[in-house]
């Protein structure tokens, strides 16, 4: 099997796509001929041509609502945001039209579409290219969620966001685009969207992860197990819908909780599993459920030390983990 | 400082407490967490932990007062502690109002108060309800968390090293007392059809009683009471039908280990249990309650079952919102009310708002019975010994059956004898057609 890097995984599933259905075509700015900025369609527009790959004017509200229509009709879009900071103009088509559609029209009409935004910080971006918006669309009944971390579900659950009946918000960890390799099969498989995945297990105490995030507190763990520190990693890989049996089994077992995301922490994703936790494992509670997350500053700041300040790191989650160890 | 005994609150609805009888007397030493009085509150008598260690200094309330929760009923201290001259008064005889606040002597802020929160710490919810289930004295778990806190593993530790010594083999739940014969394999029953079935087994050796008058415990008196209550309220009548068990019989083999990995033994009980609860969801009016100003049908279905306790007495645990509740969910039920019920462990909540009772009277032999209403339900179904009998069947053969009366008493003023038939035949159709 061969090892690629993330965003290698992420091509290959369109590509496989694009060949496997005519009704998958992709949209999106400088996808075409330069092949996107982060390289993810390099190739596909040569293979494909100009109608299936489209270069789209900077209008992020057009390329949704572009993708919607094509999706009222059959087709399978997959709608590429360069960066998930530039979603915004395009919220008010994924919250009120493509989340909406089938529910309004009693399953009449769907809109099977993706669309694909690179997310997060850590990578020198600055203000406007380090941004996390998966709080904002995992607040909406009618979109699904999903957040890789490994080549392996970068490839395998993108090809179900195609496959799915429903609008998908597909983010991408973009700091580990070519920082995380794994194995990928050749050819076709798919990893459903929904279940979380216990990516190391583990008894005295649960992290909670997804995206770059996941393989910081991977390393983390490993760091704490050689001071004696037994940690589960649970792997959260769809955002929403949420996979609460795998959340909870994992710190039903544990008795004790930590959530890591680089959002902020205010309203933040985290909130939700903590929530889930205080709800209905309450009695398995050992500790408080603990949150490590993004400042609540207004960005990512530009300046090195202060973007290293607000991003979560194996140090940093190896220092929570420990604290919460000892509680 | 001298510590305050007070009244707990036992249950959510429950407000007042009948202090039955101290097991210590003023001036003695007693132990924290050592059982300092008995309390009763409805039919459930609790036992309460001493909060303190010391003398027992003063008794505020008398054997055979009732006070409210949150009542100073005693106070623990060191011999010849001066004790707040106000809070040194016995209580009045009947106290019918809360003892105000302001009665209360004032927290001192020098030293701190004896009790279990100064001695273990936070409690987590996780070490709470481990302690709970494997009834752990946490008084004698270290704890290695921060700040001497008790962990989950340190009382997972505990467990282990004192290798609670579980029983060689799980008792059956025939075999224990208050279960009977109704829990037990079919095919033991049928195997000695002549033999009695064995009685509840008395918790201690009992002498046989004395002559001469014998006092009412608080759970004679409130049977009594209730009963007669009950008899001269409602017009009782009884209807009894058989049903043959043929099918449940078999489900129950078919399912036994299954519901064993689930860690729930399926007990008869509970298929009577959700025979009845499919019947009253067909006939609401027999989960109802008669006023004079009409009959109230009761939202859900609260299913009591009444537990023996041998000659103490017997108790009717609730399983509330039995409606909600699959053939699983109910065996898990019963066995748990069940349980506790026999080691005095219900919570006073969990003996109140019944809207229909079974009473497995077959425990003890008993072929049928004409059963007193619960008050203020609408009736009552007793259950009879299962026996293999000879019946007729189609063709005109005459088969042999395990076969089991039911007999549902009802208030006469609420149900006539046409739809009270038409519930209890709807019970042995239920049982009758068991459906996989």
């Amino acid at each position: 099997m061969a090892e690629i890097t993330l965003v290698e995984a992420i091509r290959q599933a369109m590509d496989e796509e694009l060949a496997r259905d005519d009704s998958v075509f992709i949209v999106g700015e400088d996808v075409g001929v330069r092949g996107g900025v982060f390289r993810a369609t390099v190739g596909l527009y040569e293979k494909y041509g100009g109608e299936r790959v489209i270069d789209s004017p900077l209008a992020e509200l057009s390329i949704v609502g572009v993708g919607i229509g094509a999706a009222l009709y059959g087709m399978r879009p997959i709608c590429e945001i360069q960066f998930a900071d530039f979603i915004y103009p395009a919220f008010n088509q994924i919250v009120s039209e493509a989340a909406k559609m089938c529910y309004r029209s009693n399953g009449e009409w769907t809109v099977p579409m993706v669309i694909r935004a690179p997310y997060g910080g850590g990578i020198g971006g600055g203000l406007y290219h380090s941004q996390s918006v998966e709080g904002f669309f995992a607040h909406v009944p009618g979109l699904k969620v999903v957040v890789p971390s490994n080549p392996y579900d970068a490839k395998g659950l993108l090809k179900s966001a195609v496959r799915d009946p429903n609008p998908v918000i597909y983010l991408e960890p973009k700091k580990g685009y070519r920082l995380i390799r794994g194995e990928v099969p050749e050819g076709d498989f798919s990893v459903p969207i929904g279940p979380a995945r216990v990516s190391r297990p583990g008894s005295d105490l649960s992290v909670y992860a997804y995206g770059m995030m996941h393989h910081y507190a991977l390393q983390a763990a490993s760091k704490v197990a050689e001071e004696g520190i037994d940690v589960e990693v649970v792997d959260l890989r769809t955002l929403y819908p949420v996979d609460k049996a795998t959340v909870l089994a994992s710190v039903r077992k544990t008795g004790k909780a930590l959530i890591v995301h680089e959002d902020n922490l205010t309203g933040g994703y985290g909130g939700e599993i903590a929530a889930i936790i205080a709800e209905e494992a309450f009695t398995d509670l050992d500790a408080p459920v603990r949150r490590l997350c993004g400042p609540d500053v207004p960005a990512v700041p530009f300046s090195h030390p202060l973007q290293d300040w607000f991003m979560p790191n194996p140090e940093k989650i190896a220092a929570a983990i420990r604290d919460l160890a000892a509680y | 400082m001298p510590t305050k005994v007070i009244m707990p609150q036992l249950g959510e609805s429950v407000v007042e407490g009948t202090v039955t009888r101290w097991l210590k007397q003023e001036g003695e030493q007693v132990d924290e967490f050592e059982a300092l009085l008995e309390i009763n509150t409805d039919k459930v008598d609790s036992e309460i932990p001493s909060p303190a260690k010391g003398t027992l200094l003063k008794i505020l309330a008398p054997e055979g007062q009732t006070v409210q929760a949150g009542t100073v009923i005693a106070w623990i201290g060191q011999p010849g502690e001066q004790l707040p001259a106000a809070a040194a008064e016995p209580l009045k005889a009947a106290p019918a109002e809360h003892a105000p606040a302001a009665e209360l002597p004032p927290e001192s802020s020098e030293g701190i108060a004896a009790g279990r929160d100064r001695d273990l710490g936070f409690i987590s919810p996780v070490v709470a309800r481990l302690a709970k289930e494997h009834r752990v004295d946490l008084a004698q778990v270290k704890g290695s968390g921060a700040g001497g806190r008790i962990t989950k593993k340190d009382v997972l530790a505990f467990v282990e090293k004192q290798g609670k010594p579980a029983p060689a083999r799980e008792a059956a739940a025939w075999e224990t007392p208050g279960m009977g014969e109704l829990f037990r394999p079919s095919e033991e029953v049928f195997q000695q059809p002549a033999a009695p079935p064995p009685l509840a087994a008395p918790r201690a050796a009992i002498e046989p009683l004395k002559s001469g008058l014998h006092p009412l415990n608080s759970m004679r008196k409130a049977i009594a009471e209730r009963m007669v209550a009950s008899v001269q309220s409602a017009p009782h009548v009884t209807t009894v039908m058989e049903a043959d068990l043929k099918r449940v019989i078999a489900h129950r083999e078919k399912n036994l280990a299954a519901y064993e990995r689930e860690g729930v033994k399926l007990t008869f009980t509970a298929y009577f249990a959700a025979a009845a609860v499919g019947a009253l969801r067909a006939f609401p009016l027999v989960n109802s309650s008669w006023s004079e100003q009409g009959i109230l049908i009761h939202p859900q279905i609260n299913l009591g079952i009444a537990v023996s306790l041998g000659e103490d007495g017997l108790i009717v645990p609730v399983i509330r919102g039995a409606d909600n509740l699959s053939l699983i969910g109910l065996a898990r039920a019963v066995n748990d009310l069940a349980e506790r019920a026999r080691a005095r462990r219900l919570l006073p909540d969990e003996v109140r708002d019944g809207t229909f009772t079974i009473t497995n009277h077959g425990t003890g032999g008993s072929l049928f019975a004409t059963p007193i209403i619960n008050q203020p339900q609408c009736a009552i179904l007793g259950v009879g010994i299962i026996q293999k009998r000879p019946v007729v069947v189609e063709e005109d053969a005459i088969a042999v059956r395990p076969m089991v009366y039911l007999s549902l008493t009802f208030d006469h003023r609420i149900l006539d004898g046409a739809s009270a038939d038409g519930f209890l035949g709807r019970i042995v159709s239920l049982l009758e057609n068991w459906q996989d």
